[in-house]
């Protein structure tokens, strides 16, 4: 199962939890099922059917170009990131 | 110089002589004011003198009425807005309900010559209801703050705010237990730093020119990063179909990020399409301070422990970051940069993004990351000083390698930055005596200081797209939907040539736009030598299996046996064509050879900056000169090493601007003082010595050639190279940017000395 980091300020959500290994091939079936053991979680990472404004994912250490659509691995592991941009 | 060279090619590497060179020296090269149309009108744009007020009406009758003025249009000719981050772009596009800054633009029109233009928006009657600005970010966060959006609550992963803010969104990073790691420091320093608004001062001032045709195509000739994001902007904002909106990108005199996002297009749209015929807008400087997307004033306050043997232990830092009027500051890379280069154990940082009654910012080459440079790289030579430590070996004694995690949760890569510091070590200026101050950085000089800051910068991949097709006497064209800004045809060239095995006068580079090329993300994030070369290299590696396929059919064997090499296909029963002798029987032997490369690069090496400032400093005026000046970065490998000595030469003097001369002055309306470069002072080449360069080459493993991106890292380390050795100069650590004589004098006391010595 993958890895999803819960990022402190999800924490209150997980009841402290900093790791949760839930099911998923992709970005948003993980993202599903976490919101399927901790409700809420779906509801502060995503707006509708797209991540929220200003949030990004990481899967394997690298930014999660197709988002909710990236591809996840058996053992990946995900995080929360703030967008970033380059000028 | 080039400290290390770890793999040979033949084109990569060389000092050759740009593609656009010519044309840009002798004046011919086309640049958005240059763009002129048959019947073509200017248009000119009306803006708020005003940084905060209601927009009670707007009465166009009088400009419309004006003999020679074709179209006035206003926020009301654009479609409805469909989601916040719509409304937002449009209301930064035209005001609808509110203004937010000085210089917001409520109307625009097109008219015969651009003086009548301005005249005729003169005259047109708008009613303002006049409400408190504020434009300093810590003041926006007061509870009694002027609040900018009635709906706006912060946005964070702890959930939405039940009440209305200016803090947009709030995120934060945590690693380990920042507290176990302060209890175990021997040492702690801590400091607040503010640092002013800046704008990114290109010379090209933002112009655009839409036409549209009687089938409604409509048509920009723009200077801009991404023909692209233009496109994409203008459908968004006029709800037009894709295919009905084309942009060609002109030359860009110097975007540096601002020329990421749109400004003037939809305007120039709009007027167009009422007018029916072409119109320009060319911004005027003022317009372009007050109206683009500048970068953010900050404030950190920040906190860092080690213990006696030189390790860093815990970090602790806050950002704001102004966003101006609408929100998407960049404090999410200024988060990354703040100890982008250490491997610290445990540590925290809170970012917010505040929106202020200032231009909504935008990027500014390494987004977000001078300021957390100045900051972090001022605590850690303040740490290494309390330490005894030389301030190179502190850092490399806490520097993070391979596998490291960040404090933002990512992974460090292969990295260079060990390799960058190692050659700033050994480099003639750090180890030579500052003449008139003290050796090393360790002993306080009494006007003469030399300072060191590090800096790492992730940079960017992102999708680009190159086609190449070979011409039959050999040559072959290369067009790409990148935006050149900084000579990156000829880098891009330079790699499809040396994939291709040609020389490089063989390629023929050009720059598409958005009907006759693939999808390019904008030329930024220091991303398109490196993506947009690993386009060029695999399109030409297809060329080159197209060609042995050619070869092979015409001498009738086994495409297996045609080997290619230096421009020659050939066989081991010594058939040979070189690529030209083949390029010439393309045609009559199956048609055009060529391809098109779109990729999407998601990994990227980050780069690593070290530099190395002298400074005399005049303790009677505040004064500072720079003496000599150093930047050590790596590369990963430099194509084109001129350009890339020229990348960290320009990148360290736009930092040297940060670091000593510009901010945004603001009156108590919120009005911009000094939207001018005679009052806004950029450097000057009487400011900057000639800034010496190391080239250092870690070559990033996952570029064919090991490219890393070059533009941004260079931006990074002036603030607190400069502060660094001013502390060694005069004793005092500023803690604003920029670092005016004023400030230094109220630092050492000069100023209030005086004072008191006047009243008394």
């Amino acid at each position: 199962m993958a890895i999803v980091h819960i990022p402190p300020l999800m924490r209150d959500l997980t009841g402290g939890r900093d790791k949760v290994s839930v099911p998923g091939k992709t970005v948003a079936q993980v993202i599903e099922a976490l919101d399927a053991v901790y409700p809420g979680t779906k509801a502060r990472v995503c707006d509708s059917d797209h991540l929220a404004p200003g949030v990004a994912v990481s899967v394997d250490g690298v930014v999660a170009r197709l988002g909710l659509h990236a591809p996840v691995k058996p053992d990946s592991i995900l995080r929360f990131l703030p967008v970033i941009e380059g000028g | 110089m080039t400290a290390q060279k770890k793999k040979p090619f033949t084109v990569v590497g060389e000092r050759l002589p740009r593609y656009d060179g010519a044309d840009k020296m002798t004046g011919k090269a086309i640049f958005g004011p240059d763009v002129t149309l048959p019947g073509m009108l200017h248009g000119f744009v009306l803006r708020s003198p005003h940084a905060h007020a209601r927009l009670l009406s707007i009465d166009t009758s009088r400009a419309e009425a004006l003999p020679g003025v074709y179209a006035v249009v206003t926020g009301a000719d654009l479609p409805p807005a469909e989601s916040t981050d719509h409304r937002y772009a449009r209301d930064n596009t035209f005001a609808s309900d509110k203004v937010l800054y000085a210089g917001h633009a409520v109307a625009a029109v097109a008219a015969r010559t651009p003086t009548l233009a301005e005249q005729a928006a003169r005259i047109i009657d708008v009613e303002y209801e006049l409400l408190p600005a504020v434009t300093d970010v810590l003041d926006t966060t007061r509870d009694d703050a002027p609040i900018l959006h009635d709906d706006m609550r912060t946005r964070s992963l702890a959930g939405r705010g039940n009440k209305s803010s200016n803090v947009a969104s709030h995120f934060q990073h945590m690693k380990g237990d920042p507290a176990r790691g302060f209890a175990e420091a021997d040492v702690i320093v801590e400091r607040e730093f503010h640092t002013a608004t800046v704008h990114q001062g290109y010379i090209e001032s933002h112009a655009t020119v839409a036409t549209w045709s009687d089938d409604g195509v409509l048509t920009i000739h723009t200077t801009t990063q991404g023909s692209f994001a233009v496109r994409d902007h203008v459908v968004w904002l006029l709800n037009l179909p894709m295919s009905k909106v084309r942009v060609v990108p002109t030359e860009v005199g110097g975007a540096f990020g601002g020329k990421n996002t749109s400004y003037v297009d939809v305007a120039a749209a709009l007027l167009a399409r009422k007018a029916r015929r072409p119109v320009k807008i060319t911004m005027p400087r003022p317009d372009v301070f007050l109206a683009t997307g500048p970068s953010s004033g900050a404030v950190f306050r920040v906190k860092l422990g080690a213990t006696r043997d030189g390790r860093i232990t815990a970090a602790q830092a806050e950002l704001f970051y102004a966003a101006g009027a609408y929100p998407g500051s960049p404090v999410g890379s200024g988060a990354n940069v703040l100890f982008g280069p250490y491997a610290i154990p445990n540590g925290q940082i809170d970012g917010y993004d505040v929106v202020t009654n200032g231009p909504r910012v935008s990027s500014y080459r390494a987004p977000g990351g001078t300021p957390a440079n100045f900051a972090a790289e001022t605590l850690l030579d303040e740490l290494a000083e309390k330490l005894g430590l030389d301030p190179i070996e502190f850092r490399l004694r806490n520097h993070a390698r391979e596998g490291d995690e960040r404090l933002d949760g990512g992974t460090h890569g292969h990295i260079g930055g060990i390799e960058v510091l190692e050659a700033a070590q050994a480099c003639e200026h750090y180890t030579a005596p500052l003449e008139g101050g003290p050796h090393s950085g360790l002993h306080r000089g009494l006007h003469r200081g030399r300072g060191v800051a590090h800096a790492a910068w992730g940079n960017w991949g992102g999708r680009s797209s190159c086609a190449l097709s070979v011409n039959g006497d050999g040559t072959v064209s290369l067009v790409t939907s990148s935006v050149d800004l900084s000579g990156t045809r000829t880098t891009i060239a330079m790699q499809a040539a040396e994939a291709l095995g040609l020389p490089p006068e063989r390629i023929k580079p050009s720059v598409g736009d958005t009907d006759n090329t693939g999808y390019a993300d904008v030329s930024a994030g220091s991303r398109t030598t490196y993506a947009t070369g690993i386009a060029a290299i695999q399109a030409a590696k297809d060329v080159i299996a197209q060609m042995r396929a050619r070869a092979a059919a015409l001498w009738d064997v086994p495409v297996e046996t045609v080997g290619y090499a230096d421009g020659v296909f050939s066989t081991a029963d010594a058939l040979r064509f070189t690529l030209a002798e083949l390029a010439e029987q393309v045609t009559s032997s199956g048609g055009s050879v060529s391809s098109i490369a779109n990729v999407d690069v998601g990994e990227w090496g980050a780069g690593f900056s070290t530099h190395i400032a002298d400074v005399e400093v005049d303790p009677e005026t505040g004064k500072v000169t720079l003496l000599r000046y150093t930047v050590v970065q790596d590369v990963g490998q430099a194509v084109h090493p001129a350009m890339v000595e020229g990348q960290m030469q320009g990148g360290a003097t736009q930092g040297i601007g940060w670091a000593l001369y510009e901010g945004y002055a603001y009156n108590d309306a919120g009005q911009m003082l000094n939207a001018n470069f005679l009052d806004y002072k950029i450097p000057t080449s009487l400011d900057v010595p000639m800034i010496e360069t190391v080239i250092v080459e870690v070559p990033y493993p996952k570029h064919p050639f090991g490219v890393r991106g070059v533009g941004e890292p260079p931006i990074l380390p002036p603030p607190a190279a400069i502060a660094n050795a001013i502390y060694r100069a005069v004793g005092v650590r500023p803690d604003h940017l920029p670092m005016t004589p004023a400030h230094l004098l109220e630092k050492m006391g000069v100023i209030e000395s005086r004072i008191m010595n006047h009243d008394s």
